[in-house]
């Protein structure tokens, strides 16, 4: 079946079959492979993008059901060389280790304050309820989210930093 | 200014952010080009014979392109366990199956999405055997999991005959108790994976998510039954392993025949459920303690006895357990201690390391031994740990199981992590709930631990590591490095060291590691080795290079080589005196290759130490716990990046406190894993654990010139019998003594249950 | 991890997909959110060969006042439920017990349909509607019909559409500034309930006690006879048949169903 999907602004005509996953629908055919796959339950929250703007699990999706509509992933956040807010907090406060949740948990966050722009702790913990780190604890990606929410720039497009910086 | 010891932020990292790692799922290259699908058919049940197998059906799926048994595997090697011989087992069992998720069939499909149906296509008749899942039962021998061995016990430590019947003679107090330190899953992130192609130079190349390319090439040439030097392995990006990616698994050696049966590449990534039940699992000992000593808190002797859940096949964990006995008495000074291990194979996944490898358990034990002892006599835990830790020391000590504790100021961290938790403050507020009587309960739990880190690879073999810099003509650097990064950022730690030494900012130095076509030799990463042998083998190379340049500046200056000053701000040697007269580093490198490759070898293992305050709530009419703070010092020596060390005490903290309370694989009496999922397998998430409280403590070890000991697997340690030991100190009021791991609320509500009807 | 093959069409009304769901026969499922289906796909514990998707249609989708009644369209998204100014007025626990289910990005796609039409008896939503006294609103090509709460859950994930039937709504009461209790007791945040208790207006539900959410009939009759929250909820397990799991047995189960009862019941006074 036809698919025409908008990934990170750029539109798509896709033939694929009906089962295939958003997520692989991004990776295999897209070329994104930031997503990751992480379990088999819908628990873990690696494979989160944005769905019409709204924080999703893409494994839990068909790429059917994204049909006419618009997908942000982590490699759509800022223009190459650049990161966006949350992506640049994330380095500052090292709330990354290995590496493999972070583009899902990258796109919870940025769901997270496009809805609660001034979380408390206690709302970003439980904010990211659906995103598992085995490697940090937690603890950092907590005080990346809050940075990144006290800077004022936690949705915003227009900041950007430089790679590098 | 010295860069060492700043935050420096990961150069790793933006990469990371924005395109995502490149795991071994995600790898494009061209000699995987046409690769085909390697999937596993795993047995679903325990212990049984394969009575028939017939991939026939399967073949005849759309998009299969060959399926295999045990038999078409024949003429590989079987696998040997150098602990017990007769436990030798073949990479594709064709006549028994030992745990539930054992493979025993191969499909392969030309897309990704044809596997899973294909797979059920696949037939297999099972006469099951009896699972063996009770330690008990598995000691008992009726049913053996390998005939030929005439028992499942795969091997002993220690020598239970050798047990001092008379070893608590002297105690006014004995108290001995039998408890868990239970199985858990080190579930990393990314799951196992693997891709070989075959080039016609008869090599193999593997990309293989792996802590240690060189051991992983050894291990995967032997049992392709090929010699190392026709492996070529890559390691991608590693979405973490906390032990459990050492060596070639046995899916990667079938993906590499696969490779080379059809004549073009193949690759594999298991789903959670395989890594749940597949991938080798942690911990898993039964731990009989016994501690006795005088009514003033003095501990005189303790013995600690361990059967170990090796599960379905003698692995990394069936001999773990000796270096549980090696780290028997911890920080304490205990007159008269003993430890004995067994190691017994069971029809349930095969254990392997994870996060501590053998030490966390023993620290669990003897920190629960001396809460029970303390209760026991009705003195302060803090008191009782004051009473017996070792002396400060700056020679190294050896105790009587063979270790030799490097350097060691155990009661100044302990009475550090005391007044960052406020410990009086907090016994004060327990005091006050108790008087009330809050159905919501205080606890306040403590752990000391010292840890052995950077092994060598056996007894009396110095560990070493080897290191290769080279400066570019462009002012660039490169290093090779025989660790492997996963995560704890060498790339920009590696980097710190080499741009203190050669002036070369550091977002300039490249990191290489992880193929061993580029570094031969290596000794990975575990064991919390890497800095304190791979850094200190990247100053030391960076300091030989800077000597190989002086030679050349001085020819290039028309000096004498002692009359010339490196000048690290500039990276340029100049003549002393006459800072015109000056050559940069880097053009040194225009006519010859400017690169040194060093070895550097340390004289033994180094023991970080530190102390943990849990703080827990414990909700008596739920059991529910929740986990107020976590207050650690966690002392590995110098710290050269605090936000790295940092990052890797958080992590490790969450690993050890969700053993606690939160995490464990459970099978049922049939040998079927119940927690297979990670809906079901209780993984931790954000919400159960709050935001840890850090001291800084800082005492090195002269072993190396860093000064530093290994703090990846430290926090774990520390955690767990800490959050533990909080649990049951909550519910002592109520005449509870022990909670086994994890303290689920049910466990915590039945244990208030039996205390109050032995009221 | 991956469904077996399956055709897929996306209905463009209602009334089509009941003609879609007509012609594919009982093989096929409808999807909305497909949060409780794709799940089950994935692990093959579903294998439906056609996937009718009524995730879009504007028809199944929105929050409005009836009379004494707010109506949910089948396809709202629980964050949808949660959020609702109109929701959180006139029935709190319905918008709380919304806000409860998995996670954010579980929130944005499952729905209150699809949640319901699952019928897990440890899910939010069910218990939440047996704790209102809610009502579905069943469409099929003969017509509509309504089932109370009460009628509609009839077995261990056992609902009593018929083929052919899909939910087009769901009806609350409308009860602005009526005290309300929830207590969902799980290990981890993402858990479904181990226990649940949902109390409002004397009527207390109960998750995971049994194949479906129940009623705690005679914890609620002890509290319209003037029993404290705390005599009453010594009540709440009977009744009740709740299974045993990794997580509970049946003793500690009937003892969370009192301790949970109590709690929910403390709010009410």
């Amino acid at each position: 079946m036809q698919v025409e999907i908008t990934v990170n602004g750029q539109p798509r005509s896709d033939d694929i079959e009906p089962r295939l996953l958003l997520v692989h629908y991004l990776r295999e055919v897209c070329g994104l492979r930031a997503a990751n796959v992480g379990c088999d339950t819908t628990s873990c929250g690696a494979c989160t993008v944005l769905l019409g703007g709204e924080s999703v699990k893409s494994c839990t999706v068909l790429a059917a059901q994204a049909n006419g509509r618009q997908v942000t992933t982590a490699e759509g956040l800022a223009p190459e060389g650049e990161l966006h807010p949350v992506q640049a907090a994330f380095r500052q406060e090292h709330g990354l280790q290995c590496g493999f949740c972070t583009p899902g948990m990258v796109m919870a966050a940025v769901g997270l304050l496009s809805e609660n722009p001034h979380p408390t702790e206690a709302e970003v913990r439980e904010g990211l309820e659906g995103n598992f780190c085995r490697c940090t604890g937690y603890h950092n990606i907590v005080r990346a989210v809050l940075a990144a929410a006290s800077s004022g720039n936690g949705t915003a497009t227009e900041e950007r930093t430089e790679v590098g910086a | 200014m010295s860069i060492l010891g700043t935050r420096v932020l990961r150069t790793e990292d933006p990469r990371f952010l924005t395109t995502g790692g490149v795991y071994t799922e995600d790898v494009v290259d061209e000699r995987l080009a046409g690769a085909c699908h390697v999937f596993f058919a795993r047995s679903p049940v325990a212990h049984a014979r394969i009575a028939r197998i017939d991939v026939s059906a399967a073949l005849s799926a759309p998009g299969v392109v060959a399926a295999y048994t045990g038999a078409d595997l024949a003429d590989l090697p079987a696998v040997t366990p150098g602990l017990n011989k007769q436990m030798a087992r073949t990479i594709l069992s064709a006549d028994k199956v030992r745990y539930v998720g054992e493979p025993v069939a191969i499909v392969v499909t030309e897309q990704a999405y044809q596997g899973e149906d294909a797979l059920e296509l696949v037939d297999v008749d099972y006469d099951p055997l009896p699972a063996v899942v009770d330690l008990a039962d598995a000691l008992a021998g009726q049913v053996l999991l390998y005939e030929e061995a005439g028992t499942n016990v795969a091997g002993t430590f220690g020598d239970p005959d050798a047990l001092d019947q008379h070893l608590f003679d002297e105690c006014e107090v004995v108290t001995t108790r039998t408890i868990l330190n239970q199985r858990v899953a080190p579930a990393p992130m990314e799951s196992r994976a693997a891709a070989a192609a075959w080039g016609e130079d008869g090599r193999v190349t593997a990309w293989i998510p792996s802590q240690a390319a060189q051991g992983c090439q050894a291990s995967l040439a032997r049992q392709l039954g090929i010699k190392p030097e026709e492996v070529h392995i890559i390691t991608p990006d590693v979405g973490g392993a906390f032990g459990a990616k050492f060596g070639a698994e046995p899916e990667a050696v079938m993906v590499a025949w696969v490779a080379r049966q059809l004549g073009r590449p193949a690759r594999w990534s298991e789903t959670r459920y395989e890594n749940l039940v597949g991938m080798t699992h942690g911990r898993a000992q039964q731990q009989t303690v016994t501690i006795g000593g005088k009514r003033d808190g003095t501990v005189l002797a303790y013995r600690l006895e361990v059967v170990q859940d090796s599960g379905g096949q003698v692995r990394i964990g069936a001999v773990l357990p000796s270096l549980t006995l090696l780290m028997t008495p911890g920080p304490y000074e205990i007159p008269r201690a003993e430890s004995v291990a067994t190691s017994v194979v069971t029809s349930t996944t095969p254990v392997g390391a994870y996060r501590g490898a053998g030490r966390p358990e023993a620290t669990a034990a003897l920190e629960r031994a001396i809460d029970l002892f303390a209760a026991e006599i009705g003195m302060d835990p803090a008191d009782v740990r004051r009473r017996n830790l070792l002396p400060p020391f700056t020679q190294p000590h050896r105790t009587k199981f063979g270790a030799l504790y490097d350097t060691g100021d155990y009661v100044a961290a302990l009475d550090k992590v005391l007044a960052a938790a406020g410990y009086d403050d907090l016994r004060k507020e327990q005091a006050e709930r108790r008087d009330r009587g809050d159905s919501v309960a205080l606890g306040i739990g403590l752990a000391s631990y010292v840890e052995i880190t950077g092994m060598g690879d056996g007894e009396d073999v110095p560990p070493k590591e080897n290191a290769t810099i080279e400066v570019h003509p462009d002012g660039t650097a490169t290093i090779l490095t025989g660790t492997s990064p996963h995560g704890q950022g060498h790339a920009t730690a590696w980097a710190m060291l080499a741009s203190e030494e050669l002036g070369i900012p550091v977002d300039k130095i490249t990191l290489k590691w992880g193929d061993t076509d580029l570094v031969p030799e290596g000794g990975g990463t575990g064991g919390s080795r890497s800095l304190q042998h791979g850094g200190s083998a990247v100053l030391q190379a960076s300091q030989e290079l800077i000597e190989v340049a002086r030679e050349r500046a001085a020819s290039e200056l028309e000096a004498n080589p002692a009359d010339l000053r490196f000048d690290v701000e500039r990276s340029a040697f100049e003549v002393a005196g006459d800072p015109d007269a000056s050559v940069p580093l880097a053009s040194l490198a225009n006519e010859e290759r400017l690169v040194v490759r060093t070895v550097f070898t340390q004289p033994g293992a180094t023991f970080p130490f530190g102390s943990h305050v849990a703080v827990v709530d414990v909700d008596t009419e739920t059991g529910k716990v929740v986990l107020r703070r976590v207050v650690t010092v966690d002392d590995a020596g110098f710290v050269l990046n605090p936000l790295l060390a940092e990052g890797q005490r958080h992590g490790g903290i969450a690993q050890g406190a969700a053993q606690a309370f939160i995490e464990e694989v459970v099978y049922d009496s049939d040998g079927n894993p119940l927690t297979a999922s990670f809906a079901d397998y209780p993984f931790l998430s954000a919400t159960e654990v709050p935001s840890f409280e850090l001291a800084d403590m800082q005492t090195r070890t002269n072993y190396n010139p860093l000064g530093v000991k290994g703090i990846g697997e430290a926090g774990s340690i520390g955690a767990t019998p800490a959050v533990q030991n909080a649990i049951i100190d909550a519910l002592a009021h109520l005449g509870v003594r022990h909670i086994d791991m994890p303290a689920s609320p049910q466990r915590v509500w039945q244990a208030i249950q039996a205390a109050k009807g032995n009221a | 991890m991956i469904p077996a093959p399956f055709d897929y069409v996306a209905a463009e009304s209602t009334t089509h997909a009941l003609d879609l769901l007509d012609s594919f026969g009982e093989d096929a499922k409808l999807l909305a959110g497909g949060h409780s289906l794709l799940p089950m796909m994935k692990l093959r514990l579903a294998a439906p060969t056609a996937l009718i998707d009524i995730g879009r249609l504007t028809e199944l989708i929105g929050i409005r006042a009836d009379g004494d009644e707010l109506v949910i369209g089948a396809a709202t998204p629980h964050a949808a439920v949660a959020a609702s100014g109109l929701v959180r007025a006139d029935a709190p626990l319905l918008a709380h017990s919304a806000a409860q289910v998995g996670d954010p990005q579980i929130r944005h796609r499952g729905t209150i349909g699809g949640s319901l039409a699952h019928a897990d008896p440890a899910a939010d939503l069910p218990m939440a509607l047996v704790a209102l006294g809610g009502r579905v609103d069943l469409l099929s090509q003969g017509g509509t019909r309504s089932v109370t709460a009460d009628e509609f859950f009839t077995g261990f994930f056992e609902t009593s559409l018929e083929p052919g039937e899909l939910i087009a709504s769901v009806r609350v009461p409308r009860q602005p500034g009526l005290a309300w209790g929830y207590q969902k007791f799980v290990r981890r945040a993402n858990d479904w309930a181990i226990v649940g208790a949902a109390a409002v207006n004397g009527r207390i539900a109960l998750a995971n006690m049994g194949p479906t959410p129940l009623r705690a009939r005679a914890a609620e009759q002890a509290l319209a006879g003037g029993a404290s929250a705390a005599e009453a909820a010594e009540l709440a397990a009977e009744g009740t048949e709740p299974g045993e799991d990794v997580h509970a047995n049946r003793d500690y189960r009937r003892h969370l169903a009192r301790v949970l009862t109590r709690r929910a019941l403390d709010h009410l006074t």
